[in-house]
């Protein structure tokens, strides 16, 4: 279940940056920002344009964890593991949610509903663990709580 | 307007001061990391609401300001009034009309609003009488809290872009180095390396073109120092870069900032925009030929990109692979070009020291160590938050005294400092100076600033399962050491915190842990095992404690740990619908059961219990 991808759309993000191999990393992330991964047509472009090769684009894709391959879903559920809130409890509630959702950290649910993801210290460590739903801050969250907090995006959609 | 001489922008200053005095009151709204999540947004959008349709007298909308963090996240959300410094915490949108009513329109102070000291239980009126503040000393965080980051007056109103004026006017970059290496500022992103020296080499490089680069990807998972400058005080760093550049001759500079701090992004944007307008960045520098372009390079999110070389390679838009230590980045950097590479708060506190003198820098700290060092201070303290304090200021002050103590009265048992590269030390560790040497020496280290606090809950084998984890998942793989080494060495932690290790693969990964800091050829390789090192040399019983009675002391291992309710349960069925897998029955009133067979060890009803009747055995 891929989305369409505008080749127009890719070549025109592209052509923001200079044309030129040290442009990578930023084009990539322009790409991702805007379609949230790099459809494979992103990376066949952005090789032509920048004068990269294939295998070196893939290679700047695969290494960094900014970057995705595949589709993402609408809602993202970002797990909180620095340190404070591993000390915390984070596991339980990254467990919880990975029950919940039926996927694993990193994964997308197949109906492209929520894409789970951890992080590393986002800064409210005086809230920890910390749980982020979209761009909700989830503070001193209880294993018992994930269920609530996830159902509660659902019903609004 | 161009600033191009230090008469201008002396003028400007007077000006902004000006400006600044015909506010009769400024109401600061923490927009810190921490404050942000705790919703500030929403507190000013109601301020912002209130004063559309209310007026206040003097008061304006420009008597409110988006901060940068106040420090006391623990308390957020945090709004300061000034002048009188009052400091009101956790604030809610509720009452936000009572503090326009109230103190704004007539003065009058909200008892409950205030801080509370925890011992004495005493209200604390003002921001300075908190002991949270006292013992601090905020250098690099000066203007933290106190100015609007995406305001260039309110940053030169505080001595703002001085250095710049003083530098480029009336000192040769030579004189620039020597007063840095007066200064004795040693790096602040964890080596520890002296800048001085570093600028020093860099500009003795022959070449026709150098680069300053500003590393902001604050990579450990437990700090977010760097973020808080970048964020709240943005101009301090470009300031620092451009008092650099001009020391090592460099015309482009760089500031790497890591993928997840899109507000640090956006601010220094802000704040570069300002500075070209005003003279500060771009041609012809305060009139003189020094020029100057600062660029925004984000990160990918990894880890390793904190490293220098790996960073080169990633502003060049390449994999962030590191190379090895033999060929210095000062002398080939990025782009193959002599580089100065230098943590976010190092930069910070350049301005000070143009400003004020190396002398008077080494004043403060120690010895070796001088200045002050920025702190996340988190994890089981009672007062998180971000703090700084003179070099050689001992653990205890710092947990105790500034942190308030343990969380919830417990026992202190460890505190973790430098990151994934760090270490853990014990109780009778906490009277040790907090300086780059002193640490190393005592198996930790200062890292560029996290400090996590763990207490008696805490396992220590756990701790230093999830670093190795995190750098598992984190080393490049370049190098087989690091990358196959760290993953053994993870695996058999994981089997310690199974209860199925031995001693003799105690034995097995002390050794092992040898040849992983031997054969990495990055320093994430080369401290890599420092978690377990540090954990096994202080916690050596919590270890034989997993391995030979198979218990976990700290109640967090699962496979060694057992859910148990006691007489204590007053049969309030609070945990009942929290237990995901139904393991726990029972009716109301009565002793609840717990079904050993189904329950998966996941602490929900550990969690929701208030009356203590949940045991970990
Ligand atoms: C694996 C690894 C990660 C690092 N991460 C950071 C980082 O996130 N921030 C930082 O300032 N320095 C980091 N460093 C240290 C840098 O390599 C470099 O020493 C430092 O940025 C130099 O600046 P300073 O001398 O001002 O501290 C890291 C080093 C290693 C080996
Ligand atoms: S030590 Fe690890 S992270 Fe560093 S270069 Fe080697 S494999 Fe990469
Ligand atoms: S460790 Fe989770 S917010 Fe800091």
């Amino acid at each position: 279940m891929k989305p369409e991808i505008d080749v127009a759309e890719l070549k025109e993000i592209i052509s923001h940056s200079p044309q030129k191999p040290s442009s990578l990393i930023a084009v990539l992330q322009d790409i991702q920002r805007k379609f949230h991964y790099l459809p494979p047509e992103a990376i066949k472009e952005t090789s032509s344009a920048l004068g990269v090769p294939l295998s070196q684009v893939y290679s700047v894709a695969t290494f960094y964890s900014a970057f995705s391959l595949e589709p993402r879903g609408k809602h993202t559920c970002r797990i909180c593991m620095g340190t404070a809130c591993h000390i915390k409890g984070a596991p339980m509630a990254l467990e919880q949610a990975e029950d919940q959702l039926g996927i694993k950290a990193g994964q997308t649910t197949p109906d492209l509903r929520f894409t789970l993801e951890v992080v590393n210290c986002v800064g409210a460590c005086a809230m920890a663990p910390v749980v982020i739903i979209d761009e909700k801050y989830y503070g001193n969250v209880r294993v018992d709580k994930m269920k609530r907090y996830l159902d509660g995006v659902r019903d609004e959609d | 307007m161009k600033i191009d001489s230090p008469d201008k922008l002396n003028a400007w200053k007077e000006e902004c001061l000006q400006k600044d005095a015909k506010l009769k009151k400024k109401v600061m709204v923490c927009f810190g990391p921490g404050c942000l999540a705790a919703g500030c947004r929403e507190i000013y959008a109601k301020f912002e609401e209130i004063l559309a349709e209310r007026k206040l007298g003097d008061i304006t909308l420009e008597s409110f300001k988006k901060t940068g963090c106040h420090g006391l996240c623990e308390k957020g959300p945090l709004v300061v009034i000034e002048p009188e410094g009052i400091f009101y915490n956790r604030v809610r949108t509720s009452q936000v009309k009572d503090i326009v009513e109230k103190t704004l329109a007539k003065g009058e102070i909200i008892e409950r609003l205030l801080y509370k000291n925890p011992k004495t239980k005493e209200r604390v009126l003002k921001y300075h009488d908190i002991d949270f503040y006292k013992k601090q000393t905020r250098l690099a965080l000066r203007n933290l809290g106190h100015i609007d980051p995406d305001n260039i007056e309110d940053y030169v109103m505080r001595d703002g872009y001085q250095s710049v004026a003083k530098v480029l006017t009336g000192m040769t970059p030579e004189e620039v180095i020597d007063e840095v290496k007066l200064s004795g500022i040693r790096g602040r992103g964890g080596g520890g390396f002296p800048a001085g020296r570093k600028w020093a080499t860099c500009r003795g490089v022959e070449s026709d073109v150098r680069y300053v680069i500003c590393n902001g990807d604050e990579g450990d998972p437990g700090a977010f120092m760097d973020r808080s400058i970048m964020e709240g005080d943005p101009h301090s760093v470009l300031e620092g870069m451009i008092v650099a550049s001009y020391a090592v001759g460099a015309r482009d500079a760089y500031i790497y900032v890591r993928e997840e701090y899109p507000l640090a992004v956006q601010h220094l944007y802000q704040a570069i925009d300002d500075a070209k307008e005003h003279g500060f960045l771009g041609e012809n520098i305060m009139g003189t030929d020094f020029s100057l372009d600062i660029h925004i390079s984000r990160g990918g999110g990894a880890f390793v990109c904190g490293e220098s070389s790996a960073l080169m390679k990633s502003v060049a838009g390449e994999v962030g692979e590191p190379r090895a230590k033999y060929i210095h980045s000062v002398v080939k950097g990025l782009w193959d070009k002599p580089t100065v590479l230098n943590n976010v708060e190092t930069f910070a506190n350049i301005p000070l020291i143009m400003n004020k003198g190396g002398d008077w820098f080494r004043s403060i700290g120690t010895e070796k160590s001088t200045g002050t060092k920025a702190f996340s201070l988190v994890g089981k303290v009672e007062n998180t938050g971000l703090i700084e304090v003179p070099m050689g200021t001992t653990l205890r002050e710092i947990i105790y005294d500034i942190g308030g103590g343990i969380k919830d009265g417990r026992k202190f048992k460890a505190v973790q400092t430098g990151g994934p590269s760090g270490g853990c030390l014990p109780e009778d560790k906490l009277d040790l100076p907090v300086d780059f040497d002193t640490l190393t020496k005592a198996g930790s280290m200062m890292g560029s600033g996290g400090m996590i606090v763990m207490d008696d809950h805490t396992c220590m084998v756990d701790v230093a399962k999830y670093f190795l984890k995190f750098l598992v998942d984190e080393s490049c793989g370049k190098d087989v050491p690091c990358r196959e080494g760290l993953y053994q060495l993870h695996k058999m932690v994981v089997k310690v915190t199974e209860g199925k290790a031995s001693e003799a693969d105690l034995q097995l990964m002390e050794h092992l842990s040898k040849y992983i800091i031997m054969g990495s050829l990055c320093g994430l390789g080369k401290s890599g095992p420092n978690p377990f090192l540090s954990t096994v040399r202080y916690f050596r019983d919590e270890y034989l404690a997993h391995i030979i009675d198979k218990k976990c002391p700290g109640g967090v291992c699962r496979d060694l740990i057992r859910f148990e309710i006691n007489d204590k349960c007053t049969g309030c069925t609070a945990c009942i619908a929290p237990c995901p897998v139904d393991a726990i029955t029972g009716e109301k009133d009565k002793i609840h059961i717990l079904d050993q067979e189904k329950c998966t060890k996941c602490g929900a009803c550990y969690a929701v219990c208030q009356f203590d009747a949940i045991d970990i055995i």
